[in-house]
């Protein structure tokens, strides 16, 4: 089996070892293992030294349940407990490192209740959660 | 406080930042999510792939165990002759007289009771439709017409070239199908999402039809059925699953049995003759190359539109000995064949891997070019070897013999005895291909493709090879092509391009392993033949489940096949656990716990990852292994007193077992004789080097219904040890003959 993998499979590998990058961070993390000539090709022995010290240094923590939850209410002033499909669409897509369009329909497939078309954040984020575990 | 506008404008572009950073967070941790479910997703089709291609290998392990023994076994009496021949002889390739014999479909009456379709010959596109609509409203075509269109089929193929030529000239549209294996909804959405095959809208359909799915049949007589209609516009290339020996353990063969009880034998014999005439490539505008599985480095275009293909018959090809001693007088002349044969896997040796015969003549090959994986050593003196290997598979059949009660050798015979008759292997000469011509054709339709460059044996399948994205260049640049076109693997998304997108792999089962695993595609060729792909999922269900619904759903199924591979290998595990708890603690940290599963199963599978969801429970890192064990147990069995290493040898070789009776059960009628099922079990248990002593083999057969005659129903024995866990979890442990032999009927060499 070849020990090379595609620059854009490093965030999923990465994500998955338990670390929580935000886009930025990644792109710049890409940058330290790619190669000198980009050949589109990451090689693990360039990776590993890279990835372990990450690791070690606890870098990219995840984001823990409560945060998540705050940073949904700052999005909802009002305090209703839930955003419109509209607004979760126009904070997912032009705040922050915006969503691409799959992203963006992806999330809306499991998160929007379709009867009241809104996502009831603090229910989404639990059921995420147990799902993780 | 400052002035209010100052303080509104300090407070909205706090607010805007904080908005910014919330959302910037949410993004951060939804993609972590779903970069996590990638991960799963694609564990789950390492799960599925690996199993399905370890499959694959224990098939090519059983052929060439078989051709072992035809070249080695000296059979002591005439009835162990009779027996063997008669495995063997189904390899035979019919001749043309027998060919002719099988149009007497016309005597074969249909009643007028019988309301499915009626084919009438030549076909017509309405027939073809109608046939389609039929078999859509779930009819049976009557055995009298598909052997009739089967027998037409034939006719059309025999003056096909091996290698299609199509121009889009003529049709306006190609579109290309990938495998379909038995997977009738898929072929009915292609026909009405792209439309009818018609003289305008040309199809190509590239091989494994059959096999896996329930509807195999109906498929053929679909594509036959079209192909015969418009001979000029549908095109169709043989696969590595049109092959009566893979049949016989992926489906197609217990279909058409199940199907057509009285007709169904000849079906497949004049099947199994059909499937050798089909094409073996097709070729657009002199551009695009479309095959079944891929290329190697020796892929010759030429030799391969020159030679036979009807010679041949399967990838699991068994020699005649008179050939085996043919190719050993050539050897001594000039080094090749087998002279230099490496000795079988399945005795004992030092390296690990299986050396095919599949591979038997190419390991001069491998000196020049290819870099195989698979090692071979050539010894010195290429008689003291095969002298030493007969005689430890004389050895191991002496015992054999011995078991089954017939007399015991004195003196080892030196020379192999003649196998087929004298008459047979005359004509077998001129009926066998040459070794080169057929790995030619096996390199086609087994081979895949590796992002590496070079070109090594595909040992995950057992045939054909890994071709990198060099052997691409090359074969396009000297055949002056565009692009390839190949099947063969399943992709999650139908279709997946590689080597700088000059090879397009187009698969056409949706929903192969598990409904919602992966899509199905097809390709159409457009003008300048850029390919334009169609993806689908034949099942609507899936629709309506979310990304991680599906994920989880597929993930449960190959976690499920996955605990049931483990349980086959229980008493495996056991030993390798302790080998990595040298104090007898009874715990393993879980590192060990991979490293040793590993060892066992060698799925390749990334264990760690999956640790979770297979071990529920560990402290401090550390796994008591004898519970978890007994806890898959407890899973698959759901009973908690059988101990039983027999029942786990028969389930996890529920399909080489289910191969080698459809094998001896030649006429395919689902019985055999009980001498043949004692004589089976023999060459089985040394095939799988165990002990089972007959006791223990007349034991479990008394838990079969024998009243016919003597004879045992295929279906029954493999129910059996079902039937013995039902008996056992209603708490009749005294009635079951396994547990009163469990430790005491049988040994195993390395048990501990």
């Amino acid at each position: 089996m070849s020990r090379i993998i595609q620059w854009m499979e490093i965030g999923t590998i990465i994500r998955s070892l338990g670390c929580c990058p935000s886009e930025g961070e990644l792109h710049d993390l890409i940058a330290e293992v790619e190669e000198e000539e980009p050949t589109g090709y990451i090689r693990y022995e360039k990776f590993l030294p890279v990835m372990t010290q990450v690791l070690l240094e606890r870098r990219y923590r995840p984001i823990p349940e409560d945060i998540l939850l705050r940073a949904f209410e700052v999005l909802d002033p009002a305090k209703r407990g839930f955003l419109s499909k509209e607004e979760l669409i126009k904070y997912m897509t032009e705040e922050g490192e915006p969503f691409s369009q799959e992203e963006m329909e992806e999330m809306l497939s499991a998160a929007i209740d379709p009867e009241s078309n809104s996502i009831h954040y603090k229910d989404y984020i639990t059921m995420m959660v147990i799902d993780e575990n | 406080m400052g002035s209010g506008t100052s303080t509104q404008h300090h407070f909205a572009f706090q607010n805007a930042e904080k908005a910014f950073k919330a959302a910037a967070l949410i993004q951060r941790w939804y993609r972590r999510y779903m970069a996590r479910l990638e991960m799963r997703r694609r564990c789950t089709w390492s799960i599925f792939q690996s199993i399905e291609y370890a499959g694959q290998q224990d098939q090519v392990k059983l052929h060439d165990f078989f051709s072992y023994l035809m070249d080695h076994f000296t059979p002591s009496s005439h009835n162990e002759r009779d027996f063997l021949s008669r495995m063997f002889t189904e390899e035979r390739l019919p001749q043309d007289s027998e060919m002719e014999g099988c149009r007497d479909y016309d005597c074969i009456e249909v009643p007028d009771s019988y309301m499915g379709p009626r084919l009438s010959f030549p076909l017509l596109p309405d027939h073809a439709t109608a046939l389609l609509e039929a078999f859509r409203l779930k009819q049976q075509l009557h055995a009298r017409y598909v052997l009739n269109l089967l027998h037409e089929t034939r006719k059309y193929l025999v003056q096909l070239p091996n290698i299609n030529r199509v121009s889009t000239c003529y049709s306006e549209e190609i579109t290309v199908c990938g495998d379909l294996h038995g997977q009738l909804d898929d072929l009915i959405f292609i026909f009405y999402k792209n439309g009818l095959p018609s003289p305008e809208r040309a199809y190509v359909f590239n091989g494994d039809f059959v096999d896996r799915g329930k509807d195999s049949l109906e498929i053929l007589m679909v594509l036959f059925a079209f192909m015969l209609v418009y001979p000029k516009e549908f095109h169709l290339n043989r696969g590595n699953h049109e092959d009566h020996m893979v049949n016989l353990r992926y489906g197609f063969t217990k279909e058409v049995m199940h199907k057509y009880k009285t007709h169904g034998k000849k079906i497949l014999k004049v099947l199994q003759d059909v499937f050798c005439w089909l094409p073996l490539a097709t070729l657009v505008d002199e551009k695009v190359l479309i095959l079944h599985g891929g290329v190697s480095d020796k892929t010759d275009l030429e030799l391969l539109s020159k030679l036979d293909r009807h010679k041949i018959v399967s990838a699991m090809r068994c020699k005649t000995r008179k050939e085996n001693e043919k190719q050993a007088e050539k050897g001594k002349a000039n080094q090749t064949g087998s002279a230099g044969k490496p000795s079988p896997w399945f005795l004992p040796q030092s390296h690990s891997l299986p050396s095919s015969p599949l591979r038997l003549g190419s390991h001069k090959a491998h000196k020049d070019s290819r870099s195989s994986s698979v090692p071979c050593s050539i010894p010195p003196n290429p008689q003291e070897l095969s002298r030493q290997v007969r005689r430890s598979v004389d050895l191991e059949l002496e015992r054999c013999r011995q078991q089954a009660g017939f007399p015991v050798i004195k003196e080892k015979k030196e020379e192999p005895l003649l196998f087929s008759s004298e008459a047979d292997s005359e004509a077998g000469e001129l009926l066998q291909p040459t070794q080169e011509e057929w790995r030619q054709v096996v390199d086609i339709l087994w081979s895949d493709p590796m992002a590496q460059e070079g070109c090594k044996a595909n040992t995950v399948r057992g045939g054909g090879c890994y071709f990198g994205p060099n052997v691409t260049e090359q074969l396009l640049q000297k055949y002056n092509l565009q692009f390839l076109i190949r099947s063969h693997e399943c992709k999650p998304e139908g279709y997946e391009f590689c080597h700088s997108r000059k090879v397009l792999t187009i698969f056409s089962a949706s929903n192969y392993y598990e409904v919602g695993s992966n899509r199905g595609a097809y390709v159409k060729l457009g003008p300048a033949l850029t390919p334009h792909i169609v993806q689908y999922q034949a099942n609507k269900a899936t629709h309506m489940l979310t990304m991680r619904q599906r994920i989880s759903r597929v993930e449960e199924s190959a976690l499920r096949a996955l605990r049931g591979k483990l349980f086959a290998h229980s008493s495996d595990l056991l030993g390798e656990f302790k080998k990595h708890d040298k104090d007898k603690t009874g715990l393993i940290t879980l590192s060990d716990w991979a490293a040793a599963v590993e060892s066992v199963l060698h799925l390749g599978l990334p264990w760690r990852m999956l640790r979770p969801q297979l071990v529920n429970s560990s402290t401090d890192n550390m796994l008591e292994y004898k519970s978890w064990l007994e806890d898959l147990a407890k899973e698959q069995l759901s009973h908690e007193n059988i101990q039983s290493s027999l029942l786990e040898t028969l389930y996890r070789n529920r399909s080489n077992l289910e191969t080698i009776f459809r094998i001896i059960d030649s006429d395919h009628s689902g019985f055999i004789s009980l001498d043949e099922f004692r004589q089976t079990w023999k060459l089985f248990s040394s095939h799988m080097k165990i002990d089972i002593t007959d006791d223990c083999i007349c034991d479990l057969a008394r838990s079969i219904d024998f009243n016919k005659d003597g004879h045992i129903d295929i279906n029954e024995f493999l129910e059996a040890f079902r039937l013995v866990e039902q008996s056992c979890s209603e708490g009749n442990a005294s009635e079951c003959p396994q547990a009163t032999n469990a430790n005491s009927g049988y040994s195993r060499p390395d048990a501990h």
